[in-house]
């Protein structure tokens, strides 16, 4: 398989990946199919072997068993010419502590064999776009979070690797900061780069994936775009707090009534409801004003990790406690 | 983001190897990696700088009058002896460096790029003889100034440092290999020591052979310090080059022959 022609239709594919740590099996029998050009999310909770997977396609680990072809190279066999067209950015910043931001490119530049001066400029060039000319010369001691996941992206983006790894590039940001690194990610596939994407959040996903896989105990369990997903896990809830809690059984009717479902009352004064048809909201709302029955609180929750375990797999997802479980207790 | 667009995976020119001029290149730029971050914690120097200045003072006041009947007499015997034990003894830092530096997530990326295997390693070892020169020219400026006069002037002190040096490096490969394999920098630092201990204290380094019991001067006859502090003592105080100057650059080469592959391989199967 890895010795014909390179295909161009698949950044990566992998298949019946294996990596075993001891007892574990971290990545159990793994397939996926990352479509070139296009952001790929891999969605699972904290242990699912998102990591794993990264590390072996991205040659910094031996799978045990199953293959992984990157632009139709094997990464086992053609372990360095796949490092030639990948740039990887670790869930904890792979750049040296104890450098400048300015050093630090140049050290990798000059490794991936740019001349002292292209290297130069090529660290000018990516500090300016990262935003990060102004720290250049601090030590990196004193960055911030997100100016250390900034400037591990720069690094990955040296080479203009035609596939990008992130591995949790937002874990640990600020929302602000968080956005910033989703923009960025946006535009580097408008340049023609591909992205693979790990993540806990169904939200980032979401937001940034061409098409999402779902994994869960080292297996791919759902595969498919964001809105397929959503489809298949059902939809946001609606959450409603009366100021008088005696009215929750009067709301809970007119609830019935406006929108068609049915709405439970999670305890006194809660009353929640599948949000099936978002654009009779504004008809509940004047509902309930004509009956007075006056709110404290509205609000819509998305679709959680857990529920998106919950309706994927029967069961909450094993490696978090679950907060889920106190709620329906009460 | 630049607009220039990235070039398609499947039309770019490839190689699966790591050519010897890129393996050379890859590892000068990992040593000057390795000097820019000894110039950030310039605290790492505190053993090279106050060991050689500590150890020739305490050591020749100490044994001088003992042992060689003044400290004058006694400075061309001890100056090689501490230089050495000094120098070896810092080679165990790279060791435990390594493994401090590798349990970096930087060494992930330095995996991920498409450069030789064996250059963060060898870069960081060659970075090192930087911090064995300034304990030799420390080791043997302190003796100067207390009033070593190597017979064999300049030419004789430079060669008995070079060969120093390189023995220092040769030898770094055993921590270095220590470092790949250990799981903990402490860990390193013990089982270094342990190794070191004997083999410093146990030569010709701080006294004469002849005073020794029989079994113990077998032993330091076949350490391969007192060959390399015999080395330095005819190079510095005659200016002759001896069998003991041959063994020790044989035995140095040996070492790396034998330890730079095993820490390599040990290095790519931690990858």
């Amino acid at each position: 398989m890895a010795t014909q022609t390179p295909t161009t239709e698949f950044a990566v594919e992998a298949t019946g990946l294996v990596k075993v740590f001891g007892d574990n099996r971290a990545v159990d029998g793994l397939d996926l199919k990352v479509p070139t050009g296009s952001i790929y999310g891999v969605l699972g909770p904290n242990g699912a072997g998102k990591t794993t997977t990264i590390n072996m396609l991205a040659t910094l680990m031996r799978p045990d068993d199953g293959s992984a072809t990157i632009f139709g190279h094997d990464v086992v066999n053609e372990a360095q010419i796949v490092r030639q067209l990948i740039g990887v950015t670790g869930q904890y910043a792979s750049v040296d502590e104890t450098l400048s931001a300015t050093e630090n490119l140049i050290i990798f530049s000059r490794l991936l064999g740019l001349s002292a001066s292209e290297a130069k400029k090529k660290s000018t060039e990516l500090l300016e776009e990262f935003g990060l000319t102004e720290a250049a010369k601090r030590p990196l001691s004193k960055f911030s979070g997100g100016m250390r996941r900034r400037l591990d992206l720069a690094a990955s983006l040296i080479a203009q690797p035609p596939l990008i790894f992130l591995d949790e590039p937002t874990t640990g940001l600020d929302p602000r900061t968080r956005n910033q690194m989703w923009n960025t990610i946006r535009r580097l596939v408008s340049t023609g780069s591909t992205v693979l994407l790990t993540t806990q959040y169904l939200e980032e996903a979401d937001q940034l994936a061409d098409r999402i896989a779902v994994i869960d105990h080292g297996k791919v369990i759902a595969e498919g775009t964001g809105a397929e997903l959503k489809a298949s896990i059902g939809t946001a809830t609606l959450q409603l707090e009366v100021v008088d809690k005696k009215d929750d059984a009067a709301a809970a009717k007119i609830i019935h009534k406006t929108l068609g479902v049915e709405p439970t009352i999670s305890r006194p004064g809660h009353v929640s409801a599948p949000m099936a048809r978002p654009d009779k909201i504004t008809d509940l709302l004047i509902a309930l004003r004509a009956d007075n029955i006056h709110l404290s609180q509205v609000s819509v929750q998305e679709p959680t990790m857990d529920e998106v375990f919950l309706s994927l797999t029967g069961k909450p997802q094993s490696s978090h406690p679950k907060p889920s479980q106190k709620g329906a207790k009460s | 983001m630049t607009d220039a667009q990235i070039l398609p995976g499947s039309t770019r020119q490839l190689k699966n190897h790591t050519s010897l001029k890129q393996t050379v290149l890859n590892s000068l730029t990992m040593a000057h990696r390795g000097l820019l971050k000894m110039r950030r914690t310039p605290e790492q120097f505190f053993d090279v700088t106050l060991q050689p200045i500590l150890f020739t003072l305490m050591f020749t006041y100490i044994f001088g009058g003992a042992i060689a009947g003044s400290v004058s007499k006694y400075l061309p015997i001890i100056i090689p002896g501490i230089l050495i034990q000094t120098v070896i003894t810092t080679s165990v830092v790279t060791g435990v460096q390594l493994r401090e530096d590798m349990d970096k997530g930087v060494f992930n990326r330095f995996k991920s790029l498409p450069i030789a295997r064996i250059a963060p390693l060898a870069g960081a070892l060659l970075a090192d003889t930087i911090r064995y020169g300034i304990a030799t020219v420390l080791t043997f400026t302190m003796g100067y100034i207390m009033g070593y006069r190597p017979g064999a002037g300049i030419g004789g002190v430079i060669a008995g440092g070079l060969l120093t040096i390189l023995f220092a490096w040769c030898i770094s490969w055993i921590f270095a290999f220590f470092g790949v394999i250990a799981r903990t920098a402490s860990s390193v630092q013990g089982v270094s020591l342990l190794i070191l201990f004997p083999l410093t204290f146990l030569s010709n380094a701080f006294v004469p052979v002849d005073t020794l019991p029989h079994w113990l001067k077998t032993f330091v006859s076949f350490n391969p310090l007192s060959h390399l502090i015999a080395a330095v003592r005819q190079l510095a105080n005659y200016g002759t080059i001896g069998h003991d100057f041959w063994l020790s650059l044989v035995g140095a080469l040996i070492i790396v022959a034998l330890f730079a592959p095993l820490t390599v391989r040990a290095y790519m199967r931690k990858a």
